[in-house]
Formats: structure tokens, sequence, C-alpha cells
């Protein structure tokens, strides 16, 4: 089991300490409603060194992210950031990524830390089978740390230690600039909903960053969220986990990523991804909520009238909401708000509803 | 971390503990070590008055945020009460494990089976160990 380079800070915190894609991470320090509550009313620090980043670089760097990603990047401007999905020829989503776009010719992909290793395999053989050579691809995950701060006071909170104009900084886009006095990417994204910042620094300078923010941020109400809430909020938001939502028999079409796929490019996947999207997707990812007590849980089923038609993949409590939430796959015909339907709970049939996604919109403050 | 186990009632092995009433009833409900490693209770499924139960069935359901968990019956008998309180506020499990966060009684058909469980110097040496 690896080790972030804040383990040591979450056992002084007293965290109860979790397996999650291969890494030993913080599920919670105080506990997992106190952390989402601060996150949406004041701030939440995560760590997420667990974290792939994969730099892309070269003449042709462009040219190999445009085969494996479904998002077009050809419009990407230095210093943008785009959510994609990297699918097989199938169509099915191998992993869901982040592309920063650091130099003309320099891009930083950002992977789930389970899916790293096939990622970068999957990209250079990408690279092989079209006979690029103007690109080189780098590794560079354990040197980069990297910390999210999220809520509504990240802005206030990150402004006292970062070097440039944090405000100005829009959604999606990044800036190299110093957090501390130490060099850093700070880019305004995350998954928690919120407002608030993904901050990559060097690996052994993480720590420094960490201890930073919690002092500065400590007269705010910043606390540390451990992957509990970071699960929860990102489930609020109507965000997708890679292995509940996604995989490799999951298209984007399926999910709600049709926006980040061009089937106008060519890339691994557009085939058969044009092919579903001309004969329509059989089955949807959907929100619902339960209309009776109880919690939907990954893997359990959704029945309609007494069938069963789908599959919870991912299911909580909501601690903004005050009930139970989750997302399922169901055949199309079932996909509208207000649909009703049933999750089995131990046996049981627990009335639910379709709603709408995502569960939780934050109010936006007047500078966004 | 968790509460000292009162010297007053048993333990089981699951992290539960029953509490003799002084008649042929005793009261149920999860250790603090148990609610501590549960985290945020968010529901509690309660067993119906009246059910028969044999020790070591699974006859509750708590749920957290992040889990759901059976909870044994520690002894054999009948569900003869369970704690309502919990419908509408089940954060009582962490607030108050061994008190107001009782989940059930259970009418004692075996008083041997109670004396059996651990007493609470041989619980907390059990979760000295084998921590969940």
């Amino acid at each position: 089991m690896r080790k972030t380079p804040l383990y040591e800070r979450h056992l002084a915190l007293g965290a109860a300490m979790t397996e999650f894609g291969g890494w030993t991470m913080p599920v919670q320090y105080t506990g997992v409603i106190d952390e989402h509550k601060n996150t949406r009313t004041r701030a939440g620090l995560f760590d997420v060194c667990h974290m792939g980043e994969i730099d892309v670089e070269g003449p042709q760097a462009l040219e190999l992210l445009q085969r494996v990603m479904s998002r077009n990047l050809s419009g990407q401007q230095v210093g943008e950031m785009k959510l994609s999905a990297i699918t097989n020829e199938r169509g099915g989503i191998i992993d869901d990524v982040t592309v920063y776009k650091r130099g003309r010719e320099h891009y930083m992909v950002v992977t789930n830390a389970a899916t790293k290793e096939e990622d970068t395999a999957w990209i250079l053989k990408a690279k092989e089978d079209f006979g690029i050579t103007g690109a080189v691809l780098t590794d560079r995950s354990d040197a980069v740390g990297k910390v999210d701060i999220q809520g509504p006071l990240a802005q206030k909170i990150l402004s006292e230690i970062v070097e440039g104009d944090l405000p100005g900084l829009r959604f999606y886009h990044a800036m190299d600039t110093r957090v501390g006095g130490m060099s850093a990417l700070v880019s305004r994204s995350g998954y928690t909903g919120e407002d608030g910042f993904e901050v990559y620094a060097h690996a052994g300078r993480i720590g420094e960053i960490w201890d930073l923010l919690m002092r500065i941020g400590d007269p705010h109400g910043l606390k540390p969220a451990g992957l509990g809430a970071r699960d929860t909020l990102r489930l609020e938001a109507g965000m997708m986990l890679f292995g509940h939502e996604m995989g490799e028999t999951v298209t984007p079409f399926e999910v709600p990523y049709g926006w980040i796929t061009d089937l106008d490019k060519e890339f691994i996947g557009r085939t058969a991804l044009k092919k579903q999207k001309e004969e329509g997707v059989r089955r949807k990812l959907i929100g619902f909520e339960l209309v009776d007590r109880g919690i939907a849980r990954q893997g359990y089923s959704v029945l309609a009238a007494g069938e069963k038609i789908g599959e919870v993949t991912s299911g909580t409590f909501s601690p903004t909401l005050g009930k139970a939430i989750g997302l399922a796959f169901v055949p199309v015909r079932f996909k509208d708000p207000g649909t009703e339907i049933a999750i089995e709970i131990r046996g049981q049939r627990v009335p639910a509803r379709v709603v709408a996604l995502p569960f939780y919109r934050r109010k936006k403050s007047g500078g966004e | 971390m968790a509460k000292p186990s009162p010297n007053d009632r048993k333990y089981t092995r699951e992290h539960e503990w029953a509490k003799d009433e002084g008649g042929e009833t005793i009261a149920m409900g999860i250790t603090d070590y148990a609610q501590e490693m549960l985290t945020d209770v968010v529901y509690v499924e309660l067993p119906k008055v009246g059910r028969k139960v044999r020790q070591a069935e699974p006859f509750a359901v708590v749920e957290s945020v992040k889990s759901v968990s059976d909870i044994f019956a520690p002894v054999s008998g009948e569900v003869v009460e369970v704690n309502q309180a919990l419908e509408a506020a089940p954060e009582l499990v962490n607030k108050d494990a061994f008190g107001e966060g009782w989940i059930a009684r259970i009418r004692i058909s075996h008083p041997a089976e109670l004396d059996a469980l651990m007493t609470a110097e041989q619980y907390e040496a059990h979760i000295k160990v084998a921590p969940r």
C-alpha cells in the first residue's frame, strides 16, 4: 500500500485511514458529515497526492492526445484545462482525465490513481500504432504532490499565500505561480461542486503547503476533509467516479459525458460511439432519491413493476439534502425525472424517484 | 478515542453490548468503539417487536454514510422493545452508544448466554488486538 507525502500528517490529525486505488488515504478526520458541511459552508482541504500526472510533450503532443481523447483539444489555449474521457475501440471508458495545456507543446494529463498505469500504457500504444515519434510521455506522479482546497472561502484563504491574480483565474483555467513561495500550478476546479482550487507542487514541498494552508485557513474555518466527504460531495454535485459510474463497458453517451465527446474528429472509439449515437443508447445513468427510509448502495438492484431494470452505481445519505440519493443505470424509458422506481434493499422494495442531476447546485456569488 | 466500556454490562466479539436490566430482559446496543469505526450513523433498521431471535443472528442494521453493518443479537430471546428515537435521530448511536443510542430490549430465553459474554475488561483487550 502506498503512502502520500502527507501520510504522517493524517495520522497526527487522528484520521481513520482506508485503502483506495492502491493507496492508504484518510477516509475521515472528525466525521464525514461534519467535513462535508464544512466544505459546503467554509472550506475543506483534501490530500489528492494519489492521483496520476503524466506529461505529454513535443511537436506531436497534441496529435497524440487527439487520438486518445474523446474531447477535441484543438482549440485549447495555454493555461486552459479540459475534462476528457479516454475510450477503447468499443467506446468504453478507460478513464476520465483532466488535460492541462501548460505550454505550446506541453500537456499534463491528470488521471485517477488506480488507472494511471493503464492510461500510460494505452497512450504509449497509440503512439506506436499511429507512428507518432514527436511526443514524449513522462510519468511525473511521484514527483508531484497535489492538494485541493474547496469551498466558498477557498479563494479568500488561498489568496493570502498565492502570488498573482487568483480572483481573476477563471473556472477550468490554471496558472503557474508560487504558493507560500514554492512553485506550484493552481487551477480553479475540483470535485465537490463548490468553488475551489487544485494545487500541484513538488511532492517534497506539498507538506509545507498543506501546513501553511491549515494554519492560515484555521481562522476562516478551513478543515481537512477525507475521502468519505469527497465522495458525498461529488455525488451531491452529480459528478461521476471511475469504477462506479464509469468503466470499460460504459460509454460517454450512457453517462452525462456526451458533451466531452466530439465525433467530428478522429479518436480511438469514435466509430463505435458514432454508431451508438445514431442507434441511440439503450441505458442511461440517472439520479434518484429514496422516497422511503433506507440507503441505496452500489450494486443494489433497481426495480420497476417488480422487475429488475438496472443497478445502483453509487449511493449515500446526502448530508446537504438530508435524504438518501444515488446514481443508477436504467433503460432509457425510465430516465425522465419523476419516474417512479424502487431500490431493493435487503429484500425490501423501497420506493424511489428519478430526479434531475445534479442533486445539489451551489449558489453562485457575484464575482463568477 | 472511544469511551471506556462500562463494567455494568457484557460484550460480544461483534461489538454489541448487553445490559442485564434486573429482570428477564436485557438492553442492547453497539459499543462506542463500534460507532467510531462506523462513522456517522444515518439510518438504523430496527427489528420488529415480538421477533424471536437466536444468539448471533443478524436482527438490525446500522447504516453510516460510508457503510452498512449487521447488528447481531447478543442473546437469544424475543424483542420486546426497540428504540423508536433512533428513527428520527440515528446520530444518538454516535453521541451516546452506551446510553440513549441503545437499539433494542430482548426478553432473554437462555440466561447462560449472557453470562458467557465478555466482560468489559475482556472486550477492551479484544478491541486492542482485533480491530474491525
